[in-house]
């Protein structure tokens, strides 16, 4: 199967901001007492993983091990400090609902907004503004702006949004905990859909079920190194043990 | 470096909707819940030039002919270059949260600040002819030329915008320094009073000001119906073109790391 994701190597460096400098004036005081050093702080190291189309993979870790990082880099909001990461498709990130909605304005115009910024084109989400308003159940504040909207609803819109589109890669970062227990079927179905259409799946959860539910692989990640990897019923009982 | 090149080139393509989209939410959000709504995009320039060409007209009425369009023409170039560059400079700051989640090309926040403010100036430009009708001023034919100035002062623009962004990311202390210097410029510039009346040495330094010889550009072919000299031209283009490729240099070479900052 072809390879659809492939990490070589990764590790991402972060500046502890312990020493962060935001004026000239301390920039130079500290370029002149040859403080200007910053805590190293690496995040992820020498991460290589080989993702193949229609695979769906599990990330599992404790707080910090890493994963969210891992999935930004892949989906290009962060880059590597070393190594390099080939994604062959488009990439529907599910990192957090909503991101990039604008509270001054309507659920209409927002969801050409969130389209634009999600790279798809004005006369595409035409066609699928009907299909998202109707999975959203939100026809009745369709133009409300959205400041006026309750945190469930803006989730619902972004949800309906962000999977609109079938993507090649989805990306889930931990949203389905939001809306209502209806709601969360609903994405969990629709969810099933777009990977029985074969996309790949990234999933980062702390819920072992669901994970055990949604995963063929798994990735364990512990203080950003590579801890284990494999098939889900391998992975997920020994993660449960520690 | 060709294939980077065609690679960016695509890119920007597929972006082109979100800057439509971006500039589109900049000019409907501003004027949002106003009772003249739209109107005020045309209505604010408009009453805004009553009050200060009543009051600059008073100060140097005899020395200027046409005080009105002499003062509007570059007062409404300068308002374009000091509110897009100044949008521009918080722009990557500002919109810190969406960067982190998903991904946008950078360049994209500084970008749309610049033709949200063009948009403004068209507007600006509507009102200016109103007062020119008013007036009485005639329209000259060397208008035509008007395309050639904008797309000079807008790249000066973009470019300038792309190097305050990346400052304001590491330095935030531009954000505060920024507003002084526009003052400064305000100020230097011949945009209220005519040229003559500054000392000799600051004449001098005209010529390192690139709002002076847009404003002349402008005035030249809005104003007194003269052909810009090809000079002229190449000066303003030259200028524009220059600040387009140092902006997108160290926008490029910094934007991977603004993450980190903000």
């Amino acid at each position: 199967m072809e390879t659809i994701i492939r990490l070589d190597n990764v590790s991402m460096m972060f500046n502890k901001s312990t020493e962060k400098v935001d004026s000239i004036k301390e920039y130079a005081l500290k370029f002149l007492k040859h403080k200007l050093m910053f805590e190293e702080f690496w995040a992820l190291q020498n991460i290589s993983l080989d993702i193949k189309k229609g695979e769906s993979v599990g990330f599992i870790g404790l707080n910090g091990s890493g994963k969210s990082t891992l999935l930004k880099l892949i989906a290009k909001v962060l880059k590597p400090t070393r190594g390099t990461i080939d994604v062959f498709g488009s990439v529907a990130p599910l990192i957090e609902l909503g991101a990039g909605f604008d509270m001054d304005l309507t659920a209409r115009e927002n969801i050409f907004l969130n389209g634009a910024v999600l790279g798809q084109s004005r006369t595409d989400m035409k066609e699928k503004f009907e299909s998202i308003m109707d999975f959203s159940e939100l026809w009745e504040f369709v133009d409300t702006p959205l400041k006026n909207y309750s945190s469930g609803m803006i989730a619902r819109l972004g949800f309906s949004i962000a999977t609109s589109a079938i993507p090649d890669i989805l990306i889930v970062d931990e949203v389905l905990g939001v809306g209502d227990f209806k709601f969360q079927q609903k994405c969990q179905e629709k969810m099933r859909q777009i990977v029985e259409s074969g996309a790949t799946i990234l999933f980062v959860s702390h819920s072992i079920t669901q994970v055990e539910s949604l995963c063929h692989r798994v990735v364990w990640l512990e203080k950003g190194k590579m801890r284990m990897e494999g098939a889900t019923e391998e992975i997920c009982p020994l993660y449960m043990q520690e | 470096m060709f294939i980077k090149i065609k690679n960016s080139l695509n890119g920007m393509k597929k972006y082109l909707p979100l800057l439509r989209e971006l500039v589109a939410r900049d000019v409907k959000v501003r004027y949002r819940r106003s009772v003249l709504g739209m109107l005020w995009t045309v209505l604010n320039p408009l009453l805004m030039m009553g009050v200060m060409t009543v009051v600059f007209s008073q100060l140097f009425k005899s020395t200027i002919d046409n005080f009105a369009i002499y003062y509007l023409s570059g007062y409404i170039l300068y308002s374009f270059i000091n509110d897009s560059t100044t949008a521009a400079l918080f722009s990557v700051v500002y919109n810190a949260s969406l960067m982190k989640k998903v991904y946008i090309p950078k360049y994209m926040f500084p970008v749309s600040k610049v033709f949200s403010s063009l948009v403004n100036l068209g507007f600006s430009f509507i009102a200016m002819i109103i007062v020119m009708i008013i007036t009485r001023t005639p329209l000259k034919i060397t208008i035509v030329l008007l395309p050639f100035i904008i797309f000079y002062v807008v790249s000066f623009v973009i470019g300038l915008g792309l190097i305050l962004a990346t400052l304001y990311v590491y330095f935030r202390d531009i954000g505060h320094l920024y507003g002084i210097i526009m003052l400064a410029w305000l100020y230097l510039t011949p945009l209220f009073y005519p040229r003559e009346i500054l000392p000799e040495m600051l004449q001098e330094f005209l010529i390192f000001n690139p709002m002076y010889h847009y404003v002349e550009y402008f005035r030249d072919i809005l104003l007194y119906g003269t052909w810009p000299s090809f000079e002229q031209n190449l000066l303003c283009l030259g200028i524009g073109i220059i600040a387009l490729f140092i902006g997108t240099t160290v926008f490029y070479k910094k934007q991977d790391r603004f993450i980190l900052y903000i």
